[in-house]
This record gives C-alpha cells, structure tokens and sequence, in this order.
C-alpha cells in the first residue's frame, strides 16, 4: 500500500474538506485524516441558512455534499481515528494513526475545528443524555412541562433557552458574569419572556442523580455559597474550544490554544498550514471555514511547486 | 425511513424478527440529528468489522419504535439516540445522547465475542 501523499488535511469538516478540493481538483494526492465524524460541527447543525448560493440546508446534507466532491476529484478520505503520533518537523511529514497506519507527506494542512467546552464537574459525563444535554433541538422535548436550566450567557445559550421554552414549564439561565455576552436582541427576546428566570454569576458545581438528573448544586461566585436545586434537565451552552490539545510543542498557538498563521495560512513549520476554526481568527462561521480551507489548500500547493516559495511572498 | 445505510428496522415485527434470527444485535433508535448522525456514521463504518454484529437502525417517532422507548432500560434515558445491544434477544447495554467509535467499540466488544 503507497501511504505517502502530497498533502495530509487533518480533520475532514468544512475547512479540511474544502482543501481537499482543491488540493485534489489540482491534481496533488490528498489523504483527509478525521477523527471523528466527517463534516464536523456542520452536522450538529440543523439548519444553515447563511451559506451563500444556498437559500437552507441542513448541516449533515451540506456535509455530505462537500465529502461526495472531495472524493469525486479524488481526495482519500479517512474518519473515526486517532492520530497517534505527528512528526511535522522535517520535509517530509509523518502521521500515526491507531498506533500503527504511518503516512506521509510533503505538506500538512490543520483543520481540526473546535468541540463544545464541558463544564468539567462531577457528575457530567455519568448524566449526559440523562438530564444534561449539548442539543436543545435534539433533546427539548423529553422536557415537556419540566424545570430545566440552561447555562451559558453568549448567543447560542440565549436563543436556545428562548426556543427551549416551547417545551419547558421554566427555564433558568444561570450565568458566571453579571452580563451577557449575546447580541441586544436575544437578551431582549429572553428578558420578555415570562417562563425565563436568571441566575447571574453563578457557577454549577456538580450534578447529582443516580439514575437520571436530580438536582444540581449552583455556586454564587461572589459570596462562595453553594445551594442544591432540585431541576429536572440541564443544557450547556458554554462556547468551544479549539481542538488543539495534540498540537502543542509541535506548532506555535496562542494563549488561548488557537494556532498562529499569517495570511496564507501558514503555521511556523515549514509545509505546514491550517484553517478553520481551530486557527486565530475572530469569526467562526462555514463561509470563513471554507475561505481558510482554499488559501490553505492554495498555499500548501504553491509550495509543493515550488518550497522556497515561502521565502520570497511577493504577496 | 432514517436516511443511513444500516439496515432499517421499521416494525415491531421486524425487530423481533431481527432479535430471533441474529445473536447479536445493535439498535440506533433516533432522528437525523445532530447527536445520532455521528452514530450512525460509526455503525456504518465498523459494520463490514464486526461481522458477528447486526448493525440496524429504527426512527424514534415512529409508534413501533415503543419496543426501545418503553424499555426498561431507557426508562431514565432524556438524549437521542437510544442505542440498545441484545445478545439472544436479551438487552446487554444501553446508552443514551452521542457516543464516539471507541466507546461504542468497547460496548461491542466487552458483550459480543468477535469472530476472526
Ligand atoms: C450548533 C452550531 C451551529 C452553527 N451554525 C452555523 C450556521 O448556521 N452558519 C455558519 O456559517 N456556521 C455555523 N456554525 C459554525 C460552523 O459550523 C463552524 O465554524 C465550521 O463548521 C467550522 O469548520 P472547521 O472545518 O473549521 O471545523 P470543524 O467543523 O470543527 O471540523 C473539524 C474536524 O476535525 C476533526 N478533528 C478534531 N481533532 C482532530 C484530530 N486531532 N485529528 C483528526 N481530526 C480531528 C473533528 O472530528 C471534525 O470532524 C455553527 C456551529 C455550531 C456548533
């Protein structure tokens, strides 16, 4: 089996997909290496109504579309693995995946993306889809006429507790800062709305229940008191973060573990590019994914043309 | 229909049906969301793997799915998708909201001795 490839795309959402569009569509052998599942957080989308060109679609069939073209212009496409060991230092680059699969290849590029950010208490994972949940379209209607909290004070935590109401008798925003981080209009929207409650700066600290979620405890930050509250579901909307936890020693990240590039998507290692949501960058949509995945992808093939390219950027 | 291609389980028939002519059996009962897609994706691709394994899916809503929703085993369960594991017809284990290949795996493996 040949397991060397012009260029490597680490994490197949809309970042690693698009490059392998481009790569391919050039002609350069391209290896997609996905740890989870391909399109990323595009499937956990139910609908994206921004995508220009697109009037609505829904994540997974947007996803599905962008892995069908990249193996139509012949990208080979990998998903459900771990990436085991990364050696990224020298011309050629070499990736272990499950221990034993080695490939190479003459160009990286990094599009691994971001997760949802856990709260890390006890008691979270034992009761996930057991009274906690990530998903308020998934899950919302086990909590009809329930009591339910939603934490979390930026965008996706406000329009969900307003959306979550259809379902729940009440609803509890419980927040660590005394503001929320949101657009004006979804404060607004959930501040009129009469079935949601706030519990500013304030932190859960645990979550009890054998069998399914009883109760949880809530920590004022300010006075250090701790009360249980007695709820029957919990939805988290705390932000991502960027997935990049395999990534350090290897290439520069910043402080808040997002990688450094410059404008043509390339890292501080030779042959190395990455795009999407895990790099530095204010906005995190599909369209600035697939943006970052073309220069990537563009620069990662300029520079397999020609290496020393990277020295004499007449851009 | 769920639009996977696992074999579709869409009545209360053919799931006992499905239970009686194999040992053992997964189930992913759910929506085309974002938490039971993965799920299904991780089924697909081990399928060809576990050949001692019949891989399946039922929709959630439908009125024939209440042979997973009424479960006791899923009675605490508040996550799509439910995913039951039967060995001769009798659940072994399940799970509720999205799992990852490596935790499915595991299951499989610590319930079904896998065929060489
Ligand atoms: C609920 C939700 C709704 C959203 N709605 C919209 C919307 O309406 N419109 C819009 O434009 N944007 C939306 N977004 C944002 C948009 O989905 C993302 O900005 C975009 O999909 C990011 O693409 P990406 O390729 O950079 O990363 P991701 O989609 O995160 O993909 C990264 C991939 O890399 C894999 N991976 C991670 N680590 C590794 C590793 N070590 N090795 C190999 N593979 C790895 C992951 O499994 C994943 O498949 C939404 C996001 C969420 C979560």
């Amino acid at each position: 089996m040949n397991n060397h490839y012009n260029v490597i795309v680490i994490g197949g959402g809309a970042a690693g997909l698009t490059a392998g569009i481009y790569l391919s569509r050039a002609k350069l052998s391209t290896l997609i290496l996905n740890e989870g599942t391909v399109g990323g957080q595009m499937v956990l989308t139910h609908e994206i109504a921004n995508y220009p060109g697109i009037e609505s679609i829904s994540g997974y069939q947007l996803a599905r579309n962008m892995k069908a073209q990249a193996q139509k212009f012949g990208s080979v496409i990998k998903s459900n693995l771990k990436i085991t060991a990364m050696d990224l230092r020298n011309e050629l680059k070499q990736i272990t995946v499950n221990g034993n699969e080695t490939y190479t290849s003459n160009a990286v590029i990094i599009a691994t993306g971001g997760k949802s950010r856990t709260i890390g208490v006890p008691g979270e994972e034992e009761l996930k889809g057991k009274g906690i949940s990530y998903c308020a379209t998934c899950d919302g209607d086990f909590f009809q006429d329930k009591e339910i909290i939603v934490v979390g004070g930026g965008n996706s935590a406000l329009e969900e507790a307003v959306s979550l109401t259809k379902y729940a008798a009440k609803v509890t925003i419980v927040h660590q800062f005394d503001h929320f981080q949101a657009f004006e209009h979804y404060v607004e929207e959930a501040k009129n709305n009469s079935k949601i409650d706030f519990v500013m700066e304030s932190k859960i600290v645990e979550f009890i229940g054998n069998e399914k979620l009883t109760s949880v405890k809530v920590q004022d930050i300010k006075t250090g008191i701790v009360e249980e509250r007695m709820i029957d579901g919990v939805f988290i909307f705390i932000g991502y973060v960027p997935n990049t936890e395999k990534l350090e020693g290897v290439i520069e990240l910043n402080q808040w573990k997002e990688i450094v590039v410059d404008k043509n998507m390339a890292a501080n290692v030779t042959g190395v590019y990455a795009a999407g949501d895990s790099i530095a960058k204010r906005y995190r949509q599909v369209t600035t994914a697939v943006a970052d995945g073309t220069i990537a992808a563009l620069s990662a093939a300029d520079y397999i043309n020609e290496p020393t390219l990277k020295n004499h950027d007449p851009y | 229909m769920l639009h996977t291609n696992l074999t579709h389980v869409l009545t209360e028939q053919e799931h006992k049906q499905l239970l009686q002519e194999n040992e053992n059996v997964m189930i992913c009962c759910g929506r085309m969301g974002p938490m039971c897609i993965p799920v299904y994706e991780v089924m697909e691709e081990i399928e060809n793997e576990y050949k001692n394994v019949k891989f399946a899916d039922m929709e959630f809503d439908s009125p024939d799915a209440k042979v997973i929703r009424n479960l006791p085993e899923c009675r605490s369960f508040q996550g799509l998708p439910f995913v039951v594991y039967y060995k001769n017809g009798q659940v072994v284990k399940a799970t509720s909201s999205i799992q990852n290949k490596e935790q499915v795996t595991t299951i499989l493996d610590a319930n079904f001795v896998k065929q060489n």
